[in-house]
């Protein structure tokens, strides 16, 4: 973790294309150890999309995404092994219960030793016997969530991750996520809704638009 | 060896030797149906319908360069995701499994001479007919998806899963047939084909080749045409 | 327990509750090599003539029935994509997921078989080579199938689509399989057939999860 506090996350000049449509180009980005960056934007502007490219889920249609000066690709294992990516699907079987789907993303991942600390933390243990298919949305949500505590990795990245979330559950995400930055953990996180967190860096999308140059030659 | 995978280049070049293929392509043809037709002599065994070998060879040809074509481009586009690529070998698809149905008609109508009915589950024959099978599915998959770059991805994908396999289907389908037609029966398009056969046939073959080369050339500049078009009505 | 094995489990785990798949598939394979006497005739020398191809046939679309359900699921929830992004290569995971496929559909198949074979008089000395042909033919049909359940995710009819690319590909297990009994039964050795047999499993588990995981990257893209 010393040594991942020191490393550089960054991207630059960075485009993004959806189809034949270019969603934003020229972008730049650094995020440091304990930061959080604020993805904003309207419909559309690319907020998943940049998540997703940090992911590594697909490749920058130009720029590089970049780890301690290394792209994300030249060793795409050791960057999925670093990183959380929570989406807007939960990635939940109705036929599974809380504790085996929680145990399950954490072993996967290497060790499930943490999973009752990420139960507590975000209220399921009582529902941790529980088939899935009887939680509500926002309890989705926060199983969803608990993957983040229930194994360890220094980059999170979080779409809409308040959607359906209570007061409370939000409460809940805010506290994990001050405590992963304190661990020296960063946080990415595309919200429409107001989150109270200090030092939050933000990145409005609409900025990166192109205008009339949106189509491919 | 990107000097025409710029689609504007490809446009011009395409534009400039487009005129003198189709040309080729017309006096190959005629010139290969008055060798085949009139000048090449009769089957001494098969009569007159050996003529139609004229085209169900050329047609088996072309039915498995097509199919390389639409790999080495899947292969091209997969590797270095070039546009151009996706749009070749989509194109070169519908034009081999055409190829591959007169292979397969020209096959049942030079069957029904030789061996009184119109299919025979000759060792040739079936392979032709599995590779028309994997053109089919190329073609639908291509066009399953909403995203049409979800459609070359895949297409480009099974494309290559196909060339693993076709010797591998050919492979058994060969062996198949020896275990069920152990009786050496007249097969289509032999080994022995006499000179006086093979001149027409090398002509009939080439003018084939150009044929597929100017549709294919016809068939992608349409292509990017039609995308212009469609990039200027989203910008107006 | 490595990852393979925790995924092979929970897929496993998945197909026991969701419950009925693999017994669908085996009624599936009941019913329409029980088909085949209505259409054929209930003559027994007829029956046997074909019972080795039917059964053969029967299996390898019964294996297809499940296979549209092997990533769709994953794919339609978010646990492809968090799969995707888990450390375990994506390779290895299509191979468990094949793996768990095969235990629920071709190793239920394959020994359900000699009783279906029965029914079909087949030869009595076929029963070996089907048997032994099916255990080894039946892992390639799942591997192929992989491949083609991962090209169609999110495809429009997916279902009829992946019929189409994968039967093709499954003719060579179909020739090899039932060549070993054919074999067996006219007193030649099936040793060729199914050491053929084998040589398609030995290619299909390098290549297959490959050109799946491909797709899937794809399709999570």
């Amino acid at each position: 973790m010393a040594d991942e506090t020191r490393a550089a996350f960054a991207g630059s000049d960075l485009a993004c294309r959806r189809g034949e449509r270019l969603i934003f180009a020229g972008l730049d980005f650094a995020l440091p150890a304990r930061g959080v960056l604020l993805l904003r934007g309207p419909n559309g502007s690319g907020k998943s999309s940049l998540l997703r490219l940090m992911a590594g889920l697909s490749p920058p249609e130009a720029g590089v995404i970049s780890w301690n000066g290394d792209g994300i690709f030249d060793d795409a294992g050791a960057h999925r092994a670093r990183l959380h990516f929570i989406g807007h699907s939960d990635a939940i079987k109705p036929t599974l219960n809380v504790l085996e789907t929680l145990s399950f993303w954490a072993e996967m991942r290497g060790s499930g030793a943490a999973v009752p600390a990420a139960l507590t933390h975000f209220r399921l243990s009582r529902l941790a016997l529980l088939p899935c298919r009887f939680l509500s949305a926002g309890e989705r949500k926060r199983l969803a969530l608990a993957r983040l505590i229930a194994s360890p990795a220094t980059l999170w990245l979080l779409d809409e991750p308040t959607t359906s979330l209570d007061a409370a559950g939000t409460e809940d995400l805010l506290r994990a996520i001050t405590a992963h930055r304190a661990a020296g953990g960063r946080v990415v996180i595309a919200s429409h809704g107001p989150l109270s967190l200090e030092n939050a860096m933000t990145l409005a999308l609409d900025d990166y638009t192109p205008r009339a140059r949106a189509i491919a030659a | 060896m990107f000097r025409f995978a710029n689609p504007a280049r490809f446009m011009r070049f395409s534009a400039a030797i487009l005129p003198w293929c189709a040309g080729a392509t017309a006096l190959l043809l005629a010139a290969g149906l008055v060798l085949a037709l009139f000048v090449s002599p009769p089957d001494y065994q098969q009569g007159e319908a050996v003529r139609i070998m004229y085209v169900h060879v050329p047609a088996a040809y072309l039915a498995s360069l097509a199919y390389a074509v639409v790999a080495v481009a899947s292969a091209v586009s997969l590797i270095w995701r070039h546009p151009l690529a996706d749009i070749a070998a989509q194109e070169a698809a519908p034009l081999g499994a055409g190829f591959t149905l007169i292979c397969l008609i020209s096959g049942s109508l030079w069957g029904e001479p030789m061996w009184g009915t119109w299919w025979v589950w000759d060792a040739r024959l079936t392979s032709v007919l599995v590779l028309f099978f994997l053109y089919l599915g190329y073609i639908a998959l291509v066009h399953a998806f909403d995203d049409p770059t979800r459609g070359a991805r895949a297409g480009a994908i099974l494309a290559l899963v196909g060339v693993v396999n076709l010797p591998i289907i050919k492979f058994s389908v060969d062996w198949w047939s020896t275990l069920h037609q152990p009786e050496s029966i007249f097969r289509l398009g032999g080994p022995t084909i006499a000179a006086a056969m093979l001149w027409p046939l090398a002509v009939m073959a080439l003018g084939f080749t150009l044929f597929f080369v100017t549709l294919l050339l016809v068939r992608m500049r349409s292509r990017l045409l039609a995308a212009k078009i469609r990039a200027l009505r989203l910008v107006g | 327990m490595s990852g393979f094995l925790r995924l092979v489990r929970r897929d496993l785990r998945l197909a026991l509750r969701q419950g009925g798949d693999a017994a669908m598939v085996l009624a599936f394979f009941l019913l329409t090599v029980a088909l085949f006497p209505f259409g054929v005739g209930p003559e027994p020398e007829v029956l046997r003539r074909i019972a080795a191809g039917t059964v053969w046939v029967t299996a390898l679309l019964a294996a297809l029935l499940s296979l549209e359900r092997l990533f769709l699921a994953d794919y339609e929830d978010g646990s492809l994509e968090a799969l995707v992004l888990m450390p375990l290569p994506l390779e290895i995971q299509v191979l468990a997921k094949a793996l768990a496929h095969w235990l629920t559909t071709g190793l239920p198949l394959t020994v359900v078989a000699p009783l279906l074979a029965l029914l079909l008089h087949l030869d009595r000395s076929g029963y070996g080579a089907l048997v032994i042909g099916m255990a080894l033919g039946t892992p390639t049909l799942s591997l192929i199938g992989a491949v083609g359940a991962a090209l169609t995710l999110g495809a429009r009819r997916g279902g009829v689509l992946l019929s189409l690319l994968v039967l093709p590909l499954y003719i060579p297990v179909l020739i090899f399989g039932v060549g070993a009994v054919e074999a067996q039964i006219i007193g030649v050795s099936a040793r060729p057939h199914l050491l053929l047999l084998v040589a398609l499993l030995l290619a299909a588990i390098p290549l297959a999860p490959v050109a799946a995981a491909a797709a899937l990257r794809q399709a999570v893209e």
